[in-house]
């Protein structure tokens, strides 16, 4: 194992996982769920926010065609969507998917239709954003790996 | 990674790699926490049965109230023979779901005989003291406020050892107060085995439902009766 490289990777991914919390992608939920992964489950927090970004794409994608029709908008479809996309980006850590959604929520309330517009734009803009952040994170995770070296602890809090 | 409707949790747990991995399977252990956790989202089911694992939970998780009765045998009076030895320590419930809300779930748990007495959790992402309030009175045991913690889950488990434990000396004594939490470490969480948690019924992930009917939970959810 080349500790040179090891410690090199291993800073390069301190150093960008603390630039994501400051930059407010990703908040302390992230951190509690990379408490959750060990030797047993290495990949768990990928594969929750996984299934998280998969969770996006449907729900945009209704939501989408709720908010088709001018006339003819399902807001209580679209609540729902709401709803359940803001808990589980508040169940990640996803900040910034998350806050758009309470500005969406409130957009919904009153039935501002370009309002949600705005905000379901937003919204795939954030996850694809964050999806594209970790996805470069967990490369560096496994270069660490495949180094022969350990993903640092990185405490947030 | 697949999806298919229909996939029960605890497959989609395995494939995932939560699980006991490269462990050596550790002995049954009759006396293990069992809790079924009930949550529409999947990402939260996810969450939850991990955070449970991790404390030695056997973990059933479920995506609505109806299969939640379902499997514990609550949802018709027939009483079906192969639960009658059913163990369920503690039942953790999301509060807004389609269909059935967890207060809704709450109360026909706390109707029944058999399962009247098994602690009740509630979970909310909404701080709502009406809510909270009337979940207590109800009978729930705790309210928790979602994302769900380590620390929250931990917190559940100190209410949840058993009642008789055995001394160094070899004596059984009844405990008064719960026994401290055992050290979190990544392989003792581990004993929660792929093995036990087996029931047709009841791991069901519906990815698909992703569009409420209109007379359900709305989602301010502020008074669900």
């Amino acid at each position: 194992m080349n500790t040179t490289v090891v410690a090199q990777l291993q800073r390069q991914f301190q150093d960008y996982i603390v630039s994501l919390y400051q930059q407010g992608f990703l908040d302390s939920q992230f951190s509690e769920l990379r408490k959750l992964q060990d030797e047993g489950s290495p990949d768990f927090v990928s594969e929750v926010v996984s299934l998280f970004f998969d969770d996006c794409s449907k729900l945009i994608n209704t939501m989408s065609r709720s908010l088709e029709q001018p006339d003819n908008v399902d807001f209580k479809q679209l609540d729902s969507g709401v709803h359940q996309l803001k808990g589980s980006s508040s169940s990640v850590g996803a900040r910034r998917v998350k806050n758009v959604c309470i500005s969406f929520k409130e957009c919904c309330d009153v039935q501002n239709r370009e309002g949600c517009l705005r905000c379901l734009q937003q919204v795939d803009y954030e996850y694809k954003m964050l999806k594209t952040k970790l996805q470069d994170l967990f490369n560096l995770e496994q270069q660490i790996l495949q180094a022969g070296g350990t993903i640092p602890q990185v405490d947030i809090n | 990674m697949a999806k298919d409707g229909g996939v029960s949790c605890l497959r989609r747990s395995e494939m995932i790699g939560i699980g006991i991995g490269e462990l050596e399977s550790p002995p049954l252990d009759s006396d293990q926490v069992h809790v079924l956790a009930v949550d529409d989202s999947l990402v939260d089911r996810i969450v939850i049965e991990r955070l449970l694992r991790i404390t030695s939970c056997k973990v059933t998780a479920v995506d609505s109230g109806w299969r939640a009765l379902e499997f514990l045998g609550l949802d018709d009076d027939k009483a079906a023979v192969e639960f009658d030895r059913l163990k369920v320590d503690l039942i953790i419930t999301d509060y807004c779901m389609p269909g059935m809300t967890g207060y809704e779930l709450l109360k026909k748990i706390k109707e029944s005989t058999s399962f009247k007495e098994v602690p009740v959790v509630i979970m909310s992402s909404e701080n709502v003291m009406t809510r909270i309030d009337r979940c207590l009175e109800e009978g729930a045991e705790d309210f928790l406020l979602k994302p769900v913690k380590l620390a929250d889950v931990k917190r559940l488990r100190s209410y949840l050892t058993r009642d008789v434990k055995v001394f160094a000396d070899g004596n059984k004594r009844n405990l008064t107060t719960p026994p401290p939490l055992p050290p979190l470490s990544a392989t003792s969480s581990m004993e929660s085995s792929k093995s036990t948690v087996e029931s047709p019924l009841s791991m069901v992930v519906d990815d698909d439902a992703l569009t409420m009917s209109p007379d359900v939970c709305n989602f301010s959810c502020g008074f669900a009766d």
